[in-house]
């Protein structure tokens, strides 16, 4: 019966395409965040939406539904096969974590599924260690990690996230074997284990990391990114210290739609989103919880997903 | 004495009209099936964007005090724990509502939570440095004991036997496998795609409890409703209060473990009642009456759950590190208004940071109040005829089933777990240690794991799981738990003999 409906009101829609994309939107639209309340992705979703009821932006408000479970699948899952493609049903990615967990298998999703809208943040992995630690560089870590095969634990916030993608890089280009240790309840958890000594170092979200920083927990040694950041100007970036570690493990968060969307509905809203997005209010807001921005248009969003999709198949071909 | 000092805040008139809507909201929220106080401190979270901070954390901090306490109403009326703090509270309370007693025990489970949450908001505000030393404390290894002290409750609570206690909590155990698992990546047992994310707790909890109760209504057929209905007994306030502090050893248990189980980051509110309802049966002359209508039960249970919801905070109010789902959602309230836990918190907000400890300590009393004064009112549920009361119920579920993640996946794992444990009732078996198989079994199994993993990187498993002062402690409870267990069932044997013996 549903497919029925859907059926029918592809091909009403079809034939008043034109129609459609003038008047939409018409009603609230939903976005669908694969993550649990109060996690960074829900709470940076409901900060980038907040102005979409605005006369400027889309005129209709964005409500935010939570589909959490096994590391954002079940979310995904359910986005790639039961929400209906017609604009009114959006989602958050995170890349590379969908894009990683497509390439492992075992979901229903991969990048042909879904059609990128517009990109908002760019959190890039960084490497912490407890504030009383002895390492002070990446090159100290490095050491001890090439003296001690598989002694030196490292925590992150489960398999192929960000985290973990980090973690693999820095391995392969110091031709190092880190220990590590995917924890249960996210970055939160992998964080805990690392204030509390109970690993030697970890791997987390710049934004958490700088929280912890700040509170006079942790040391930040490098970040995964191409450039520093500009939340913390003195930490250098692996590449500096000699890594050869490109952003692969930015953790990117963006909107995006389902294949077969109508073209014109996609158009409007690639259109507007990044505008949205860039609305003083959001970018203050932003930076008071301390999530850094980066906005990106659907075109740069494509291509970005495009270059992760082949640096993690060589990745994660040997795991 | 800083928190005196900024008491005034919480009385500025828009402050105290937050701070009353947040209670009454949140006792609504809390009482309405499916809506976990995560759920509904997210929920509250866009109203936060247009208020001051201080005023912002006021309205959550009093929303989440008032859900915890809420969820004992649908607990003890309908059966429906609204939360899995609340599951113990079903066992005695429910009972008591069937025997009329539905205010009386309404408002020991409110006094209770008053007691337990003042008492935790206590904790929070005098012992915050020192326990955040403790919350650091519990590293894998020592999560993993906890929870399997946990394991060794299961046999002995709310069941005939202690062989079908521990077979329930078995199938509970196997449940909590099912889904993705987060550390080694494995798929287990999803035969269908709304099993992917493993079973939603609060979906399960509303199949094993409700359900097998609406069956059992419908069972019966609509002939005898007329002489079903329910006298409901009024009761004093005054004598609740009498009641309340005539049963001391329940309500010091009961606030002491929750006080301490909610200090452990990643534990939680989750096993406080249950571990408290444990705890105060063993120690109790009156152990046969528990699960028939004790009060001790609801008052053990009740005061734990709330006792729990200060210390849940420590971990994240001094080392920015939410310690439970719905510390992690007050976390993104504070970072909306630019304000990061940590030392920040206290040195340079100082009165966002107290008046929200405030808002707390008076959100409890105001809850206690306006929950005694629904007391009475809502005790005549029970009144309903059987018939009517099941479709409500019923629909209650699936609502609240549903509206945990807005899936029809969760209402078909409630109704298919609901059906099952409406079977298993009849052989004997209870769904409680059923429930607490499903929350231990991926504590245990994740921190299992991972200290394995940490282990055999560093000082391998055995020294890492079996040496240090707090694993030989908790290792020591453990075995003193099974041991008392053990003793109680031969002596309860040897017992029966003697009775029949006798006969």
């Amino acid at each position: 019966m549903k497919r029925m409906i859907a059926g029918a009101a592809l091909a009403f829609m079809s034939l008043t395409g034109a129609a459609v994309a003038e008047d939409y939107p018409e009603r609230p639209i939903m976005m669908m965040v694969s993550y649990g309340a109060g996690g960074a992705t829900d709470f940076q979703a409901r900060i980038v939406t907040m102005t979409s009821g605005n006369e400027d932006a889309l005129g209709m408000p964005i409500a935010i539904i939570n589909k959490p479970g096994a590391g954002g699948r079940v979310g995904w899952n359910w986005f790639a096969t039961q929400a209906d493609p017609d604009g009114y049903t959006l989602a958050a990615y995170n890349v590379p974590h969908f894009i990683a967990q497509s390439i492992k298998g075992g979901v229903e999703y991969s990048t042909d599924s879904f059609e990128p809208i517009a990109n908002w943040g760019a959190d890039p992995a960084v490497f912490v260690v407890g504030a009383d630690s002895e390492f002070n560089s990446m090159e100290d870590v490095v050491t001890f990690a090439k003296e001690n095969p598989g002694k030196l634990t490292v925590s992150g916030a489960g398999l192929f996230v960000g985290h973990h993608i980090a973690a693999l890089q820095i391995d392969k280009a110091a031709g190092t074997k880190m220990a590590y240790i995917p924890t249960k309840g996210g970055g939160a958890a992998a964080m805990k284990a690392v204030i509390a000594g109970e690993v030697m170092g970890g791997i987390n979200n710049l934004s958490d990391a700088f929280r912890a920083q700040e509170a006079g927990n942790v040391k930040i040694l490098g970040v995964a990114d191409l450039e520093r950041n500009a939340f913390l100007p003195d930490v250098p970036t692996m590449m500096e210290q000699g890594l050869d570690v490109d952003n692969s493990s930015v953790n990117f968060r963006g909107v995006m739609v389902p294949k077969g969307t109508p073209p014109e509905v996609i158009e409007k809203l690639s259109a507007t989103v990044p505008e949205m997005f860039a609305n003083s209010r959001v970018a203050k807001k932003m930076e008071a919880g301390g999530s850094p921005m980066h906005i990106m248009t659907r075109d740069e969003v494509i291509e970005m997903w495009a270059q992760r999709q082949q640096t993690l198949n060589e990745l994660l071909a040997g795991l | 004495m800083d928190f005196i000092y900024y008491f005034g805040d919480v009385f500025t008139p828009l402050s105290f009209m937050l701070l009353l809507g947040g209670t009454i909201g949140g006792l609504i929220l809390g009482a309405t099936p499916g809506l976990s106080p995560t759920m509904a401190v997210a929920l509250l979270i866009p109203f936060t964007f247009q208020l001051e901070a201080a005023q912002g954390l006021i309205l959550l901090g009093a929303a989440y005090t008032s859900t915890v306490a809420g969820g004992a109403v649908s607990a003890i009326l309908l059966k429906i724990p609204g939360a899995p703090a609340n599951i113990a509270t079903t066992l005695d309370g429910h009972t008591m509502a069937k025997q009329g007693q539905g205010a009386r025990a309404l408002q020991l489970s409110f006094l209770a939570s008053a007691v337990g949450g003042i008492f935790g908001v206590l904790l929070l505000i005098f012992l915050t440095p020192v326990l955040a030393q403790w919350a650091l404390a519990f590293g894998p290894s020592h999560l993993f004991w906890l929870a399997i002290l946990g394991v060794t409750v299961i046999g002995t609570l709310d069941s005939a036997s202690v062989v079908k206690g521990l077979l329930s909590g078995c199938i509970g155990l196997w449940l909590a496998t099912i889904g993705f698992d987060d550390i080694m990546g494995a798929q287990r047992f999803i035969f269908h795609p709304a099993l992917g994310g493993g079973i939603n707790i609060i979906a399960a909890l509303i199949g094993l409890f409700a359900i097998p109760q609406v069956l059992t209504m419908f069972a019966k057929g609509r002939h005898h409703t007329g002489a079903e209905v329910i006298e409901v007994q009024r009761h004093s306030i005054l004598e609740a209060f009498r009641e309340l502090f005539s049963r001391t050893r329940a309500l010091s248990i009961g606030t002491l473990t929750g006080s301490i189980i909610g200090l452990i980051p990643g534990v939680g509110g989750q096993i406080a009642g249950l571990v408290a309802y444990d705890q105060t049966k063993k120690f109790s002359s009156e152990k046969d009456k528990f699960g028939t209508g004790h009060s001790e039960g609801v008052i053990a249970a009740e005061s734990a759950n709330n006792a729990m919801v200060g210390p849940s905070l420590v971990p994240l109010l001094t080392l920015s590190i939410p310690g439970s789902p719905t510390a992690a959602v007050l976390l993104g309230g504070l970072l909306i208004h630019g304000i990061f836990p940590g030392s920040d918190l206290f040195d340079n907000h100082p009165d966002v940071a107290w008046t929200f400890i405030n808002s707390m300590l008076i959100g409890q009393v105001l809850m206690c109040i306006f929950g005694l004064y629904v007391a009475g009112l809502a005790a005549r549920v029970a009144q309903v005829p059987q018939s009517v009361m099941a479709a409500i119920v019923l629909a209650l579920s699936v609502f609240g089933a549903y509206s945990v993640q807005g899936s029809m996946g969760d209402v078909y794992v409630m109704a298919c777990l609901g059906i099952g444990m409406f079977f298993l009732e009849r052989f004997g078996f209870s769904a409680a240690p059923l429930v607490l198989g499903l929350i231990l079994g991926p504590i245990a199994e994740a921190n299992f794991i991972q200290g394995g993993m940490i282990a055999d990187a560093t000082v391998g498993k055995a020294s890492y799981f079996l040496t240090g002062g707090l694993n030989l402690l908790l290792i020591t409870v453990v075995l003193a738990s099974i041991a008392y267990s053990v003793w109680m069932e031969l002596l309860h044997r040897r017992y029966t003999t003697k009775e029949e013996a006798q006969a």
